[in-house]
């Protein structure tokens, strides 16, 4: 299985390398879709059905959204070489990158190994979570039972984006 | 936007239904099942999408559209937050306290407050995606004309 996810991630990493090179942006976003998709095939190999419905539908509907907003624009992006500024930024950005990387490894060295064991926060979600609950999915028990105030706040996080839209587009419209 | 051809339009108005009924089965069954208000929810809005792709602006009045999506997603919201504020108000004296009966784990009424919290998250979740795809749209047409 850490195979075939290997395969699928260097796919992504494919994907997204030539989500940035593309002269078109329409195929940009149309490459960007794979590295959902192929998300969303991780997820079902790991054993999350919750999170890969929700990848899919969400996937989709962000990949309509953006091509009906690409097919209004220019479509061609504005290309600029790299002067001694970019470059330093450039490899700023790659020692910062090499940094955060190091002290995540140092960080995930002393932890169990991936998908075995758990923790002792989880251990006491998973066990006995369906008499507390009473809900035989265990995501949704945790999501909106010991959760709860996640939940509650990704949703007003989505109200805040809708009024944001509104605010932004519908200015003329609701006099 | 004008609407594809007639051949789309039949076969999203058949679909588009079946669509909307398996969002309703994806929230309802939410703490049975994979799934729950945000992926149905999404379904969901998804269904009204492909319709207003296929059959054009002309098929459904956008903003008046928009305007009871709006309304329907700030109304779930606060369903969503009084349910969670019953807690406090019912001996548990706990936000989010999951005071109703549990029931046999299982079976579709069960649970307590869990089915309620994924229905009214699912409707949020539609109308919020609904009204931002809608008010694009509507953005789109008043800058074109």
């Amino acid at each position: 299985m850490e195979l075939a996810i290997s395969i699928i991630v260097g796919f992504m990493i494919l994907g997204a390398i030539y989500a940035i090179h593309a002269k078109d942006i329409l195929s940009a976003v149309i490459t960007g879709g794979i590295v959902g998709y192929s998300l969303v095939i991780c997820f079902l190999l790991l054993k999350a059905p919750d999170l890969a419905i929700v990848q899919i539908v969400v996937e989709t509907i962000t990949l309509i959204l953006m091509v009906a907003v690409v097919l209004d624009s220019s479509r061609t992006e504005a290309y600029s070489k790299l002067d001694t500024q970019g470059w330093v930024t450039a490899g700023t950005a790659v020692l910062i990158l090499l940094t955060l990387f190091w002290f995540m490894k140092t960080a995930a060295a002393p932890l169990d190994h991936f998908g075995q064991g758990s923790l002792r926060m989880a251990d006491a979600y998973v066990n006995g979570a369906v008499e507390k609950t009473g809900s035989t999915n265990l995501v949704t028990g945790v999501v909106f039972d010991f959760r709860g105030y996640d939940t509650l706040g990704e949703a007003t996080v989505l109200v805040t984006a809708v009024l944001g839209v509104l605010t932004i587009l519908r200015i003329r419209g609701k006099k | 936007m004008k609407g594809m051809t007639i051949i789309v339009k039949k076969t999203t108005q058949l679909i588009a239904g079946i669509i909307f009924l398996y969002g309703i089965y994806i929230i309802i069954h939410g703490h049975l099942t994979p799934g729950g208000g945000f992926a149905g929810g999404v379904i969901l809005a998804g269904s009204f999408i492909l319709l207003i792709l296929s059959n054009g602006s002309d098929f459904l009045n956008l903003v008046r559209e928009e305007s009871g999506s709006t309304l329907y997603e700030n109304l779930a919201i606060l369903v969503f937050l009084f349910l969670a504020l019953t807690g406090l108000l019912a001996g548990a004296n706990a936000f989010f306290a999951n005071w109703l009966p549990h029931g046999t784990p299982g079976t579709l009424v069960s649970a307590g407050f869990l089915p309620l919290y994924n229905i009214f998250v699912g409707i949020e979740v539609a109308a919020s995606i609904l009204t931002i795809f809608l008010a694009l749209i509507i953005f789109k047409e008043e800058v074109l004309r």
